[in-house]
């Protein structure tokens, strides 16, 4: 398991690397906006993983609410996937927020503007920084069941949040992929983009894969821990300490 | 669900709260003080104040509101009802919607109340539709209580439960937040769309009155 975590670790070092090479040196640069433009291969990536951390955050959540009482393996392990996404997921957000903030102002002149996708991702940002929050304050079992009911509400407001931010008003340029017909970027950009996404989703998986361990490996503690003073508490008052 | 167990608990909030006004009259001093405050912070003048007043009114209820929400379990703690709450037969929908229902009233009361002096305070004259507001209010309100009485209920067992509700309450609420605001500026300047914000709102309001009311029963027994 060892071995293959470190081969996972070399391959996308070299994966970034090279994604690195190929943003700044092959692909040519932008015919508008010039060499800015070339932000655009971390932008992205960081958004891909957003989106796919935090929709593993509500699929763990959901399983967990779903077995929480029937199978407490599967739960727990459930439970540690969703904190170990979350947590991915708000690092993903941040930089997306950053480096299109740098962007915004070489582009537009200002660091931040108050656009459509802007403050929906700001608090989608903020939503789950408050969804960590809880887990923070909560303790035990319990935490984790209302933490479970806290992202769902978090991904059910994304698409209020943007559809509400949508009519509200837009800077931000159209997508870019799957956008209006004959949107999407040059071919010859494309290579960047491959190698920039693939280099940060295994980054992602990697630093979520060790979170998940540990994050597993502590419940596992807690839990073991909990029997032990179970099997040897005098009374029921001592069991409320731990809250 | 019968409606008998829902008109127990809305009875039963609405008597404690008659018998001691506490929530109704934190919140309405402090709603006061929140229009006083802006008033003195940003002395607008009479073009102004459309811009910005339907945006405070919201804040100033939003702020209160969150007051009195973490007081609307914390008093069921008190010898242990919460625990009797939960061992009665009754669905935890209808707890659920009778102190949702309760709390909106109150947070009505305090709008209703307020509105005078906040039309008296800011100089305001609606330039549009100010019917229209009969629906904003509400449906504003019960966007904020429907999740703010839930998020009481998620973190009362936490620590530091009267600063964790904002925290998790508002990012939540911000969509609704928008609606109100957005709806009440294009009331009170006669611009923009406000039927489209009342839509949104309303969409908003049911979305989250049916995930509250179906995920009510895990968050009462979370164990």
């Amino acid at each position: 398991m060892k071995l293959w975590r470190w081969l996972w670790l070399l391959v996308t070092l070299g994966v970034l690397a090279e994604g690195f090479r190929v943003a700044l040196f092959v692909v040519p640069s932008d015919s508008a906006q010039g060499d800015v433009q070339r932000i655009f291969y971390y932008h992205i990536p960081s958004w891909a993983g957003m989106g796919l951390f935090f929709a593993i955050n509500l699929g763990c959540s959901l399983v967990y609410l779903a077995v929480r009482n029937r199978n407490q393996a599967l739960a727990m392990k459930a439970d540690s996937l969703a904190v170990a996404s979350a947590e991915m997921g708000v690092v993903f957000c941040f930089i997306g927020l950053v480096t299109g903030s740098l962007w915004g102002r070489a582009v537009w002149g200002i660091w931040w503007t108050w656009d459509a996708r802007l403050t929906s991702t700001l608090v989608l940002w903020l939503i789950y920084v408050a969804y960590l929050l809880l887990r923070r304050f909560a303790a035990g079992p319990q935490m984790r069941t209302l933490a479970a009911v806290m992202a769902i509400f978090g991904y059910l407001d994304v698409p209020l949040v943007y559809m509400s931010t949508r009519w509200w008003r837009t800077q931000h340029p159209a997508p870019v992929f799957g956008g209006a017909p004959g949107s999407g970027i040059d071919p010859s950009m494309m290579p960047a983009v491959w190698w920039n996404l693939a280099g940060w989703l295994m980054w992602g998986i990697f630093v979520a894969s060790l979170r998940y361990v540990s994050e597993y490996r502590a419940q596992n503690a807690e839990q073991a821990e909990a029997l032990k003073s179970l099997e040897f508490a005098p009374g029921p008052t001592q069991m409320a300490g731990g809250r | 669900m019968r409606s008998g167990y829902f008109v127990t608990h809305l009875k039963k909030d609405l008597q404690l709260e008659w018998r001691s006004k506490d929530a109704i009259n934190s919140m309405l001093f402090f709603a006061l003080l929140v229009v006083v405050l802006f008033s003195l912070a940003f002395d607008p003048t009479r073009a102004v104040s459309r811009q910005i007043a339907g945006g405070i009114l919201c804040v100033a209820t939003m702020f209160a509101a969150v007051s009195a929400l973490n007081q609307a379990w914390a008093r069921e703690l008190r010898n242990q009802v919460l625990d009797a709450l939960r061992m009665t037969p009754a669905p935890a929908a209808s707890l659920f919607l009778g102190k949702t229902l309760a709390n909106f009233l109150f947070v009505m009361v305090v709008e209703v109340v307020l509105a005078p002096v906040f039309v008296m305070f800011y100089n305001l004259h609606a330039l549009g539709n100010a019917w229209l507001l009969v629906l904003v209010l509400p449906l504003g309100t019960w966007a904020l209580i429907v999740n703010g009485v839930f998020f009481a209920a998620l973190s009362i067992r936490t620590r530091n439960r009267e600063l964790l509700l904002p925290l998790i309450l508002f990012p939540i609420f911000i969509p609704a937040l928008l609606g109100m605001v957005m709806s009440a500026t294009a009331i009170l300047t006669g611009e923009g769309d406000a039927v489209l914000w009342i839509k949104m709102l309303g969409a908003y309001d049911v979305i989250f009155t049916t995930v509250c009311m179906m995920l009510f029963e895990v968050i009462l027994h979370a164990e």
